[in-house]
């Protein structure tokens, strides 16, 4: 027998590996999180206060006062949740009917089509800004809120199409098979067999795709030109002082914190269901 | 059970009437503007009257293509790509299987990892910014509490400095997402492989070398090819760090300012079209590469 | 010398007590079967031998030396799992000698090693396939070719041969049997199945929820249970059971049942026990036979098998090969025994002894 040490040695390395592997997880989390953490420091200290470096956060919240009585800030904020909620629903709605047909109807282009969506989801956004400026001012949406709800369909369609199509894959079968033989058309199947059934999977492709609207920036920034229209994201980022040496650092990161704190939440509330829709569509792709 | 001839075009039928809306809208906000972008590429057109032009043929091509910041953006580009993509995959990977050997907390860290990649670039951005100023950042406080530099660096200011920043904070936004794809490959392979191996006595490193690797390589495959393909297209990062500079400048960026600050409709589709080319070419590479190693399994 | 034992082991997850005080001895070279239902935990006592999974409390042993502590690959042993567990991505070859490629042996003796298993095990012409072309009982060879390269001091079997098909399954319970005839190592084999237990075991543990019920040879087991739960798991069909009471002295039960047994001082029966192949039927009463409706007669070719109900919703099997009666569904007809074949309970399942049971010369009748 190949046994080298004692016992007590082989007990002694078993918990020396434990303890290695939760002090690197430990690490990665700090890796991960702490930024954060330290954003939502900066965004309570004072003035003054943030060009010390004291770990813990000061409780003085005239950042985030300042920047509720900032027009230009909840306007951006109001302008983000319209636009990434109409856009949203819009991708889902349409998602959900092409995904049945794609999941579950069978067509021999079909496949073609399917790939043909994915293509259009790694385009570069750049490529179509030209041909984009033409149709918003076609339309006569330039600058404001409905350009970035047409324009966005562009992200968020090829998603929740994708995401949606692999979840009505795994539906059991036999669920339609059943409503056909009793005469329902196959609209009447989608909406009162399978939604039912889908309701999960779209609400975290919903907020996914709310999610990817949000954080969108070069739309926003090249299709909107005013103050009052602007969305979060541009807002944020524009947000400087008159000297480089003037940013008004814990201002932007109040605002920085206002922003994503509902997300973060949502997101933690759902995450089995996020990383499912994420890797799903990625392993099966 | 198949169908009879006529359900089947039945069932055609209905699967394009679904998905039709889906084609209508897409081919109203992707195709045709991209068709579009082409098109005025060929023409002289102004962005403040898109209605007058001429056709000049390849010219603005040629113009971009003689471009010495075109050529810049480019490889800025294809640096940050390799270089972002390469880190993510390798820190992703190492993560990856942390999270798949630690059984408490695992649910806690998948949720935790989220947070990056549920702000907006820009937020993060910014964050790592303010982390990263020279007189009042933390990250240069620590460095000089631990004595490694004297004075604080401008990592922001210093322009052969920048394109790492940029590299640094698109890893810690993006580790996460190839952790959890990454994370999803691990799973799928059988738990009593690893038992098996570990009666048999094998060391742990081979484990992963002979085990491990070739059948989580398809996940990782994937993961990078869709990393790849964002990093190309990346506008954001760069452009709330240092906005025009040359020093960070991508593809994307390029091309809108010439769209934007010249206002040449023109030369800004030639050169949305150059960037869409390239991406579309080192795309079709990869998915060739991909395919190709897939089959050989 | 790989000898297993097992000093006083426990094993907990959370407040589950999966393994509760086990002790046990394996010789060298035995061939023991875990046998027990599903939970019993049979096969987390082959993981904690294996070292797979940490005891809570409690040594093991293997050839005398403690290896509580040790980790699987030290400790000289071969596990063959229930799903095989091949590699995918390799081929067989690669699979039986995957370990070998770090054990600084030169390519042409590993080439010999595996070449003289696949023999063994007939597997040779399968050597350059990947697993997911192999079938069921061939994957199975494999695996055991895997564990055979090492060498092992203890071969450690868990439920292999539970998803192969009926047919299957007994053939290659013959080639495990012929193996270890062969290579005369120590097996620990765990299954639910007790046929696999009662053909190959030279000894056998039935399991019950964490806890030892008996040890012994299948024979052992067999004819003389020392609880109700080992009696009634081992043997298909299994053993019919009816409450009685016993008043002055002498037992009554369902369907007249009437016996005076000699029993120890305070035995308190409770039930009783018949397998159905030592009973037989007739229309006519005996003395002591138990009466009862006749519900149904299944004849399978090589025997056949009554259904009996006896009182209110006890159905009895009995079971013969000579010629099938010919018994009218729900005419009455009245089962025979013998004192020698009759097993008594009582009412915490342990089994007592009584007169004609004494002697463990005297099997089922």
């Amino acid at each position: 027998m190949a046994k080298r040490y004692s016992n007590a040695t082989y007990r002694l390395i078993r918990r020396l590996k434990a303890a290695g592997l939760y002090a690197a997880v430990a690490l990665v989390l700090v890796y991960i999180l702490f930024p954060y953490y330290w954003a939502i420091v900066t965004s309570t200290k004072s003035a003054q206060a943030i060009y010390g470096f004291s770990l813990l956060p000061s409780l003085d919240f005239s950042n985030y006062a300042q920047l509720f009585t900032n027009r230009v800030f909840m306007g951006a904020l109001v302008n983000s949740i319209a636009v990434a909620f109409a856009s949203t629903l819009i991708a889902l709605v349409i998602g959900v009917l092409a995904a049945y047909g794609f999941g579950r109807l069978h067509f021999s282009a079909g496949r073609y089509l399917l790939i043909a969506v994915l293509m259009i989801s790694v385009l570069p956004q750049v490529a179509v800004l030209s041909g984009m400026f033409e149709v918003i001012g076609w339309l006569r949406l330039y600058n404001s809120s409905g350009a970035l709800v047409v324009s966005y369909l562009i992200l968020t369609l090829p998603f929740t199409t994708w995401i949606l199509t692999s979840f009505i894959r795994d539906l059991p079968v036999e669920l339609e098979e059943a409503a056909l033989i009793d005469g329902c058309s196959r609209l009447r199947i989608l909406t009162h067999v399978l939604l039912p059934l889908m309701w999960p999977a779209i609400a975290s492709t919903g907020l996914l795709a709310f999610i990817l609207s949000w954080n969108e920036f070069l739309f926003a920034l090249t299709f909107i030109l005013t103050d009052e229209n602007r969305t979060v994201p541009v807002a944020i980022g524009l947000l400087t002082g008159s000297s480089r040496y003037e940013v008004p650092y814990g201002l932007v990161m109040a605002a920085s914190v206002t922003v994503t704190l509902p997300l973060l939440v949502l997101v933690l509330i759902f995450q089995r269901k996020i990383v499912a829709g994420l890797t799903t569509g990625a392993v099966k792709g | 059970m198949t169908p009879t001839d006529h359900a089947q075009r039945l069932q055609t039928r209905t699967a394009w009437l679904f998905v039709a809306p889906l084609l209508v809208i897409l081919f109203a906000v992707a195709i045709w503007p991209l068709a579009r972008t082409i098109f005025f590429a060929f023409t002289d057109a102004y962005l403040d009257d898109p209605a007058n032009y001429g056709f000049v043929g390849f010219s603005n091509f040629v113009t971009v293509w003689e471009d010495t910041i075109f050529w810049r953006a480019v490889s800025n580009t294809l640096i940050f790509t390799v270089v972002s993509v390469a880190i993510e995959t390798v820190l992703g990977l190492a993560i990856a299987l942390l999270l798949h050997r630690a059984f408490f907390g695992r649910g806690l860290v998948r949720a935790a990892i989220l947070v990056p990649w549920a702000m907006p670039m820009v937020v993060s951005t910014r964050i790592w910014d303010w982390m990263l100023n020279d007189q009042f950042g933390l990250i240069n406080r620590i460095l000089i509490d631990l004595g490694i530099i004297a004075k604080g660096i401008a990592w922001t200011a210093d322009p052969t400095l920048l394109l790492g920043v940029v590299i640094f904070i698109d890893v810690w936004v993006t580790t996460p997402f190839m952790v959890l794809l990454i994370l999803a490959g691990l799973q799928l392979i059988p738990e009593d492989l690893y038992e098996a191996a570990e009666i048999s006595g094998v060391p742990p490193w081979k484990c992963f070398w002979s085990i491990t690797l070739p059948l989580v390589a398809p996940a990782i495959g994937v993961a990078m090819l869709f990393r790849t393909l964002d990093a190309l297209r990346m506008f954001d990062l760069s452009y709330v760090l240092a906005a025009n500079n040359t020093n960070t400048m991508t593809m994307s960026i390029y091309a809108r300012d010439q769209l934007i600050s010249f206002q040449d409709l023109g030369v800004g589709s030639a050169a949305s079209t150059w960037v869409f080319l390239i991406i579309g070419f080192i795309a079709i590479l990869l998915v060739g590469l991909l395919r190709l190693d897939r089959s050989q399994h | 010398m790989a000898s297993v034992t097992l000093k006083n082991v426990s094993k907990h997850f959370g407040i589950y007590d999966v393994i509760q005080n086990v002790d046990l001895d394996i010789a060298d070279g035995e061939f023991m079967v875990f046998v027990g239902p599903s939970g019993c935990g049979k096969s987390t006592l082959l993981r904690l031998i294996a070292g797979l999974v940490p005891v809570s409390s409690g040594d093991v042993l293997i050839g005398g030396e403690k290896v509580t502590d040790v980790p699987a690959s030290k400790r000289g042993i071969s596990f063959v799992f229930q799903s095989y567990a091949l590699y995918p991505h390799m081929n067989v070859s690669r699979n039986i000698s995957f370990a070998l490629e770090t054990a600084r042996i030169g390519k042409a003796e590993i080439a010999k090693r595996v070449d003289a298993i696949a023999k063994m095990l007939k597997i040779g012409h399968l050597l350059e396939r990947r697993p997911r072309q192999l079938s069921g009982g061939q994957r199975q060879r494999v695996a055991i070719g895997r564990a055979l390269v090492a060498d092992p001091e203890v071969f450690l079997f868990d439920e292999p041969l539970s998803n192969l098909d009926a047919d299957l399954r007994t053939e290659m319970r013959f080639e495990i049997a012929k193996l270890h005839a062969n290579i005369k190592t120590t097996v620990i084999y765990v299954t639910h199945d007790q046929t696999e237990a009662m053909t190959l075991a030279d000894r056998i543990v039935v399991l019950n929820h964490g806890r030892i019920e008996q040890t012994g040879t299948p024979r052992e087991l067999y004819d003389r249970p020392s609880s109700r739960f080992v009696a009634s798991f081992l043997g298909s069909p299994k053993m019919n059971f009816a409450p009685v009471s016993m008043a002055g002295g002498r037992l009554a039960g369902p369907g007249g049942f009437s016996y005076a047994p000699v029993l120890a001082a305070a035995a308190a029966p409770s039930e009783i026990g018949l397998r159905p192949e030592a009973l037989a039927l007739s229309r006519a009463s005996a003395g002591g036979a138990i009466e009862g409706i006749f519900e149904r007669m299944e004849d399978l070719g090589h025997e056949y098998l009554c259904y009996v109900r006896v009182g209110d919703g006890l159905i009895w099997t009995i079971r013969g090969n000579d010629t099938p009666p010919d018994f009218l569904p729900g005419s009455t007809v009245h089962i025979l025994w013998r004192p020698q074949s009759l097993y008594l309970f009582d009412k915490e399942g342990a089994r007592l002894d009584h007169g004609s049971m004494k002697s463990a010369a005297e099997g089922a009748a």
